[in-house]
């Protein structure tokens, strides 16, 4: 299981820049090499697993800590910094092949004026598509995870700090394509954006619920191949909207470019909004975004 | 199986806490809704804690039923899923319950 897909923490992680010819590789062990490029380019059930052979006759300490603490610290510390600097984070999500970084690149080449775009891309190996990012022409750093298969909030930092976006600008990270892992880790984004497509099943958002929950929208992507599936658009979006009824779902195609305008729409607004988060920041979470459930009380 | 992660997040939290002294025991508490297999992090578990204050600890994971209060007719319902709609057909709601991924407790050996 653990050798299979074998998440790590943050500390394999390399971030490579890409935001001009010949990058850096910057490893966690802050060792760094340089290579150029050429290019073209009500009760509680439960039961108990006990695990090991350990015999309590010692001290009883209470820790109350919850599991994911640092990594929502460290969360928390990108979202004042993104806050502070009224850029807009958005963590874009799916299973892979589900288009995220054709869509980036659409977004890119056709918001690229209006909008000062910047990608940090999460992938297990490979800087396919950063080099795919940086040709459609927004500066981008690769986030390898080697054997992590989702991003973490530390990665984040690191990545900015590479990227060095300017105040204003609208930082998109693509996530590591997976729809279990990266739902449990916040970055520090104003919201994630679940990208689901008609090649795959309706039922999607109820198998990998925890991701559709969490998303604030739902990009239903490739419907120029609707008329050559028998997938049920209504159902896909009622399937998600069992899970998450206050998520909002656009139809597009990143190919032909249709439904894109309301993706778009949106982006510009919470761009916009940018500024509000520097008061948000103070408080914990993203700001402004409609949670289906409010803070869990245990 | 992002567990692998969790869980070595879980031992060096603890192995700070202990601030050197041997863990005999590390309770856990895991919401069946969190989003993390029980099963997955005590597995990893005693690849993760070797070499550490967790070594010879036991692992006891405590696991919650999901439950929530429904925001429109106002009762208390079971969610054994993330999809589970209120009785009354309501779909908001505020979970009370079943996301938990907490440390609770450890157990320090007595250094004599």
């Amino acid at each position: 299981m653990c050798a299979v897909c074998g998440c790590s923490d943050g500390a394999t992680a390399t971030i490579t820049d890409l935001r001009h010819d010949g990058h850096d590789h910057v490893h966690a062990d802050g060792t760094r090499h340089s290579h150029d490029h050429d290019h073209g380019h009500g009760h509680d059930h439960h039961h108990d697993h006990d695990h090991g052979h350990g015999h309590g006759t010692g001290t009883l300490v209470a820790l109350e800590t919850k599991v994911l603490a640092k990594n929502d610290a460290l969360a928390a510390q990108n979202r004042a910094w993104l806050a502070g600097r009224e850029i807009l984070a958005l963590n874009l999500v799916s299973s892979p092949g589900a288009g995220k970084t054709s869509l980036l690149e659409r977004t890119i080449r056709d918001l690229g004026g209006a909008l000062d775009l910047l990608v940090i891309e999460g992938d297990q190996a490979t800087s396919n598509d950063a080099q795919r990012i940086r040709a459609a022409g927004a500066p981008v750093v690769q986030v390898n995870t080697g054997t992590g298969c989702h991003l973490e909030a530390e990665m984040i930092a690191r990545g900015l700090a590479v990227l060095k976006p300017a105040a204003g600008a609208v930082v998109l990270i693509e996530n590591v394509g997976n729809l279990v892992c990266p739902a449990l880790f916040d970055l520090g984004e104003r919201a994630k954006v679940a990208i689901l497509s008609v090649t795959e099943g309706e039922d999607k958002p109820l198998k990998y619920p925890h991701m559709f929950k969490a998303a604030t929208i739902m990009l239903l992507n490739k419907i120029d191949l609707l008329p050559h599936l028998d997938f049920d658009v209504a159902r896909a979006i009622a399937n998600a909207l069992q899970v998450n009824p206050d998520i909002i779902v656009f139809r597009v195609s990143a190919r032909t470019g249709e439904g894109l305008d309301a993706w778009y729409g949106w982006l510009r607004r919470e761009a916009l909004r940018a500024p509000e988060d520097a008061f948000a920041a103070i408080c914990s979470g993203p700001a402004g975004v409609t949670k289906q459930m409010e803070e869990t009380v245990s | 199986m992002h567990e692998l992660s969790i869980t070595r997040n879980i031992v060096a939290i603890v192995a700070e806490a202990a601030k050197g002294r041997p863990v005999d025991r590390v309770t856990l508490e895991v919401g069946r809704l969190s989003g993390v297999m029980s099963t997955a992090i005590a597995f990893c578990f005693d690849v993760v804690a070797k070499g550490t204050a967790l070594e010879a600890a036991q692992l006891q994971i405590k696991e919650i039923d999901g439950r929530a209060r429904c925001h429109d007719c106002g009762d208390e319902f079971d969610t054994p899923d993330l999809y589970t709609s209120c009785p009354c057909g309501s779909h908001r709601f505020t979970r009370l319950r079943g996301e938990e991924l907490k440390i609770k407790t450890m157990e320090l050996r007595e250094v004599a």
